[in-house]
């Protein structure tokens, strides 16, 4: 057997999913990307660099910063038969939008008896680390993944960044799609024909035997970092990469579990009620007589993110506290 | 006879005489008997939830749906039963969804707040006050970037206008010039709160036109000044005029729910507004114009009557929905809750 040699282009994050939107625009003319400052200004992170005059003004809108209004409009549009991609700045200015998303596009299918359908793509950036303070930092993916009627996905890699959209468009239900802040200028290689990803299991990222790290977006590049620190201690790490928020992928983290019986989970949202506390229920219901130690968590502290660096750094999870984390559940 | 030239409508006139107004009596009764056996169906706990009853207010729905075209779009409140009615949506299944039957209109998961007929672009049935004109916006956006000769009428009441999504809603759709027929119902209460007691400015027209929005007030009570408004405004829209806004100044006769004590409205004032009962208007100044008798009205009544009773023994001896399908539609693909 022989394999075609893979060809690889270097790209960021950023140009994975701008050329995500490009090849959405291109090939669908029912797609249309709208929100604050995606034309003239070419993104609030660069990401639609371009794409206005590309595409258009017709295509590619600029909106009023009326995140209710646009959203609700984007929601309309997919009932018109439209494939609309919306653009929300950050998650913390979703909220203004939490109305069109919960009570109608997460709920309209269900009350209407299997009638109305909302294909309709949202993207938005999350996470901290880069001294926003408390009013453009935080992760709130995990609330979406509560609703159910939504689909809450979110790239880590420069291949789901560039594949997941594609996916998410073809979904006949909404799908949320968050952009950790601190990802859009990573690095790297991409095979030259890298597209279209599913957006329905969870990946191993690195294989280990003796502990499961499940983590997602922003917090995956902590989980390799520490995973690498602890197998030079003689600790292999199981890290796996959750992509979809909802619905989970159990399977691929209990498979996991089962082999390690031991699992830290990363999530840089605050621990009360948060994704991290799913995930842990869940292991601790499918897996609870395959467990060596109890699931342990490594999330944002619970406060408002503040602004000064060493405090930010302090609220965040770091290679150390998972580290840390690692070590105790397996000592 | 009246010297008043039929507006030009989906609709076809009956045989009898000046059939157009006829129709539009029969809608406004239809949706009134209706209305009212809702009321004591829902004393006899038959309906339960929340019931928002638009009595009074027919002239609003007759007039503005009787003129829309099959492939325009309607997105509604929680008081919309004449609006779905009037829209064509079968009473049987609007009944059947009272009744939370799996033949409602919405598989019994909406109930009266709720009413959504896809075949006929009825976007609901929306609970959340204001919150049906974003996705308004959103339907005539995508109709302007297909280039479809459609409108898009979305009904709210005085309420909405205390809400953001309503001012960036009129923004936007002005902005982008979207063919949307905003029809504001001013019953003057949002809920239990006069407009006069939430609004500095009352003069909503005035303030609607602020946005760059084509802005007419209308006596919502009579159903030809209604339908004449709307004509005009679906001209306007239909030609690319952009989005026209609607005040069609109206009151509910009854209580806002059924819960509702009513104690924040004069007797008085009520009394005052049922001397313009929008069916009496219609009905007085046809009978003056001698297209009306009283048996005529009879049989309105008496036809409209029947076509309930059947509903109601629709509803009644429809199935419930297996509860095996709790979680179906929560996404397209069952297998994903």
């Amino acid at each position: 057997m022989t394999t075609a040699p893979v060809t690889t282009t270097e790209t960021t994050y950023r140009e994975a999913l701008r050329e995500a939107l490009r090849e959405a625009l291109r090939e669908d003319d029912r797609v249309f990307l709208m929100g604050e400052d995606v034309g003239s200004y070419g993104g609030c992170f660069a990401v639609t660099l371009g794409l206005l005059e590309e595409f258009g003004p017709e295509r590619v809108r600029d909106t009023p910063l009326s995140e209710s209004t646009f959203v609700g409009a984007g929601i309309g549009a997919a009932l018109g038969g439209m494939r609309p991609i919306v653009e929300i700045m950050t998650v913390n200015f979703s909220m203004l939008a939490l109305d069109q998303i919960l009570n109608n596009a997460a709920t309209l299918l269900h009350m209407s008896g299997g009638q109305l359908n909302v294909p309709l793509v949202i993207r938005m950036t999350t996470g901290a680390g880069r001294q926003l303070a408390a009013q453009h930092s935080h992760s709130l993916e995990g609330w979406y993944a509560h609703i159910p009627g939504l689909k809450v996905i979110a790239p880590a890699t420069l291949e789901d960044a560039r594949g997941m959209l594609w996916t998410a468009l073809q979904d006949p239900d909404p799908v949320l799609l968050f952009e950790h802040g601190s990802l859009y200028n990573m690095s790297g290689a991409l095979a030259t024909g890298a597209g279209h990803v599913d957006i329905q299991r969870a990946a191993v990222r690195r294989p280990g035997r003796d502990l499961t790290l499940v983590s997602y977006g922003g917090s995956l590049s902590t989980s390799m970092t520490a995973a690498d620190e602890l197998s030079a201690g003689g600790i292999e790490v199981e890290v796996i990469d959750l992509r979809v928020l909802r619905p989970l992928d159990d399977a691929t983290i209990m498979e996991s579990v089962r082999r390690t019986h031991r699992a830290v989970v990363v999530d840089e949202g605050w621990r009360s009620g948060s994704l991290a506390a799913e995930v842990s229920a869940r292991i601790t219901e499918q897996c609870f007589f395959e467990l060596d130690a109890p699931v342990e968590r490594v999330c944002s502290a619970e406060v408002p993110m503040p602004y000064a660096k060493h405090l930010e750094e302090a609220a965040l999870p770091q290679v150390a506290t998972v580290v840390a984390a690692a070590r105790k559940v397996v000592s | 006879m009246s010297g008043r030239p039929l507006l030009a409508t989906r609709k076809e006139t009956t045989g009898t005489r000046n059939g157009r107004r006829l129709d539009l009596l029969r809608e406004m009764t239809r949706i009134r008997v209706f209305e009212e056996r809702c009321v004591e169906l829902y004393s006899a706990t038959k309906i339960r939830g929340f019931l928002h009853v638009a009595i009074g207010e027919e002239a609003v729905a007759a007039g503005v749906c009787g003129l829309l075209e099959d492939d325009d779009a309607v997105v509604s409140t929680y008081r919309e039963h004449g609006h779905a009615l009037a829209r064509g949506v079968p009473m049987d299944s609007v009944m059947a969804e009272m009744y939370g039957k799996v033949t409602g209109c919405s598989r019994g998961r909406g109930g009266s707040m709720h009413l959504f007929d896809a075949s006929r672009r009825f976007y609901g049935g929306n609970a959340i006050v204001g919150g049906g004109l974003p996705p308004a916006v959103g339907l005539a956006l995508a109709d302007r970037m297909r280039s479809r000769r459609r409108a898009t009428v979305c009904f709210f009441g005085d309420g909405a206008f205390a809400e953001g999504e309503f001012h960036e809603s009129l923004n936007l759709a002005a902005l982008w010039h979207l063919p949307v027929l905003f029809a504001c119902e001013n019953n003057l209460y949002a809920m239990g709160t006069a407009l006069a007691k939430s609004h500095a400015q009352t003069d909503l027209a005035l303030r609607a036109a602020s946005y760059g929005v084509a802005s007419w007030t209308v006596d919502g009570m009579d159903v030809l000044a209604v339908e004449e408004a709307t004509a005009r405004a679906l001209e306007r829209i239909r030609n690319g005029g952009g989005p026209v806004f609607l005040e069609l100044r109206t009151y509910r006769f009854r209580a806002h729910s059924m819960f509702d004590p009513d104690r924040y409205r004069d007797k008085a004032e009520v009394a005052a507004w049922r001397e313009r009962d929008p069916l009496e208007l219609l009905a007085r100044r046809m009978r003056e114009d001698g297209e009306l008798t009283d048996a005529d009205r009879e049989v309105l009544v008496a036809e409209a009557t029947a076509e309930v009773d059947a509903a109601v023994r629709f509803a009644e001896e429809s199935p419930l929905e297996d509860v095996d399908e709790l979680t179906r539609f929560v996404y397209s693909d069952p297998a994903e809750v």
